[in-house]
């Protein structure tokens, strides 16, 4: 007796959701490996490895697979020596093989442009950045966001205005933060912390908004006071959310990077990627957006795992983290006037009751 | 038809009528005087409570019955302090309340235990609020577990015990403050048939070992006879109490007594007037037959 492979919302044991993932990575591996090395299979390119009599074209030079062939047949024609070729795919789609010779070099050999600083250093400086801008997001937005979902008083005060900066795409602030910051990392700092604050601010409060009123009346009758309800309930209340969403928010915090480095002076993995985009070196762009993808994954897998060992009372209700942050973000923020909710709607939620043992 | 012949249910044999007359002796913890509450909704006010009038004397129970939406929980709310009365005192011990505090513990339909706390640091919260040192805490808190029977589970978190735990954990956490009062809003109201059963024997048992004096909203007619010295019976629209109606079973109580003639008396009173006979007929919806197996099942 085994459970069907699609069955509506049952999740798959172990044994048989662990091959699942791998296949996940392995699915697109294989694919960019078929691509490259099967040669029937797209190479759309010609590298001309023998120009043969031809004038127009030269050795190592690369065409499409129509204008080679017509070139051929005229050489043929006109009784030159033919061409000949390899069949190629595009120069921005490397082989893996390249990628991981270039991933393996971007670590072992100096960069070729003396002065330049080697593929960790770059990785250093980007990651720093992130943090430190990160850090000071949720330095200002977390309390902020506390106080507005807590107190109507500092929501209405507080949130419309942010509620508007968030519209505000923060690249649009680079010149500005270049002006004031001036040059290195400060503007770029600025930059991912406007592209996360605005935002971790009303998530924040939306999520503070979620706890169960009911924890909140069942703390007053047992005697505690204002400041005790926000200290005792509502912060340790929440923290399990707030943790979740600020991992999200790191998620973001990448895209806001790669933005940022491009911002006055170029610098970290940013950098690294567009220059070796402009000396056409294909397989080290790849290797600067694996590094990045790897980073962020690593990254969140962590703070995953953390998350169910910080907060071992919350790790059964896993929500699928997009729709639940979306939801966050744009989800109804408090009855406001004109809604009066019923004191008795504090109803039991529908949970299915297990028998005393 | 014929239907039992019973006794009047006010009628109590000498020894529950002597018990009253202690009862009545006993000083009075808890007053309601001319209780009253508007709510300001979207299609004007609505009154969801006029004039009550009761009192409560020290270790008595009574239970609050009335139909869905005759304001039991509006009052146990106001009782507690979480809703504003818009007219009437409330005293406790002849003091006027003016909103929560831990004389009057409370435990809510809805599980209400602290999702990031275990069993023990539940229990613990009240008597942390009141600034109890965390050694003489979870001293008490271990006695409060032991007490409603949970000890194996102290350490346990909320999700990892079954609805009627989880109520016996938040009645323990109510009782840890030693409240004057114990209101509880349907408490047991979500759980199975049998479960409930055992939570009103334990409830009974706690009671009668524990100084506290209990009022308990319910909608379930058996639960509100078996518990109460006297049911409070609410009209609905706006909600007043019909009836207090002193419940002539002698203690202690056991659900064997469910079928006894005083219980049953007592409880055609309520259904009575909880049910009011002139009501419209139940309808009867036409059904087409669908079935061509005999007749035999009436």
């Amino acid at each position: 007796m085994s459970t069907p492979w699609l069955a509506v919302r049952r999740p798959l044991p172990a044994r048989r959701a662990l091959p699942l993932k791998a296949v996940a990575f392995l699915v697109p591996i294989v694919a960019w490996c078929v691509v490259s090395y099967v040669p029937f299979v797209w190479h759309p390119q010609r590298l001309i490895t023998d120009s043969g009599g031809s004038t127009n074209y030269s050795t190592d030079q690369r065409l499409e697979k129509a204008a080679y062939e017509t070139e051929q047949s005229e050489l043929i024609k006109a009784g030159q020596p033919p061409m000949r070729a390899t069949a190629v795919n595009p120069i921005f789609l490397p082989a893996p093989h390249q990628v991981g010779e270039a991933l393996y070099k971007a670590f072992t050999e100096p960069p070729a442009r003396k002065g330049t600083p080697w593929l960790h250093e770059r990785i250093g400086h980007s990651v720093s950045l992130l943090l430190k801008a990160f850090a000071l997001a949720c330095l200002f937005a977390v309390p902020l966001g506390l106080i507005c979902g807590t107190f109507d008083f500092f929501s209405k005060l507080i949130e419309p205005f942010i509620d508007f900066m968030r519209y505000l795409p923060a690249p649009a602030f680079g010149a500005l933060m270049i002006a004031i910051f001036s040059l290195q990392d400060a503007p770029k700092i600025a930059v991912i912390f406007i592209g996360l604050f605005f935002n971790m601010l009303l998530v924040t409060a939306n999520t503070t908004r979620t706890l169960d009123p009911a924890l909140l009346e069942a703390a007053q009758t047992l005697g505690a006071s204002r400041k005790r309800l926000v200290s005792s309930v509502v912060i340790p209340g929440v923290l399990p959310l707030l943790y979740t969403d600020l991992r999200i928010a790191l998620g973001f915090g990448w895209v806001y990077l790669t933005i940022a480095e491009t911002i006055g002076e170029m610098s970290g993995i940013t950098e690294f990627i567009n220059q070796q985009g402009k000396f056409r070196n294909y397989p080290n762009v790849f290797t600067g957006i694996i590094v990045l993808g790897v980073l962020g994954f690593i990254t969140d897998q962590f703070l995953g795992w953390l998350g169910g060992v910080l907060f071992p009372w919350h790790s059964r209700r896993k929500a699928g983290w997009i729709r639940t942050f979306v939801r966050r973000l744009t989800s109804e923020r408090s009855n406001s006037g004109f809604e009066v909710s019923p004191p008795h709607a504090v109803v039991a939620k529908p949970e299915v009751n297990r028998v005393d043992a | 038809m014929s239907t039992l012949e019973l006794p009047d249910y006010r009628q109590q044999s000498p020894e529950v009528a002597a018990r009253f007359k202690r009862l009545h002796e006993r000083p009075v913890v808890l007053e309601a005087r001319a209780l009253g509450k508007v709510f300001d909704g979207a299609n004007g006010q609505v009154e969801a409570l006029r004039d009550i009038n009761f009192t409560v004397h020290r270790r008595e129970i009574i239970t609050v019955i009335g139909q869905s939406g005759c304001g039991k929980s509006t009052l146990v709310r106001i009782l507690a302090g979480l809703e504003q009365q818009s007219s009437g005192q409330l005293l406790l011990d002849g003091k006027p309340v003016t909103g929560p505090g831990p004389d009057r513990g409370m435990v809510f339909q809805g599980y209400t235990l602290f999702p990031w706390l275990t069993v023990k640091q539940n229990v613990m919260f009240g008597l942390r609020m009141k600034g109890e040192s965390s050694h003489s805490a979870q001293r008490d808190a271990k006695m409060w577990v032991d007490i409603v029977g949970l000890t194996p589970f102290l350490d346990h978190y909320p999700h990892q015990l079954s609805g009627g735990m989880k109520q016996r954990v938040a009645i323990a956490r109510a009782l840890a403050n030693q409240p004057r009062v114990l209101l509880m809003d349907e408490p047991f109201g979500a759980l199975d048939a049998q479960t409930r059963c055992a939570m009103q024997t334990y409830l009974l048992q706690i009671w009668k070992n524990v100084d506290v004096t209990i009022i308990f909203i319910t909608h379930d007619l058996d639960e509100a006879i078996l518990l109460a010295d006297r049911v409070l019976v609410l009209e609905a629209r706006p909600g007043r109490i019909a009836e207090v109606i002193e419940v002539s079973v002698p203690r202690p109580r056991s659900s064997d007594q469910m079928l006894s003639p005083e219980f049953l008396a007592t409880r055609r009173r309520l259904d009575e007037l909880i049910h009011p006979k002139s009501d419209q007929p139940i309808e009867r919806p036409h059904v087409f037959r669908m079935t061509l197996v005999g007749d035999d099942v009436e």
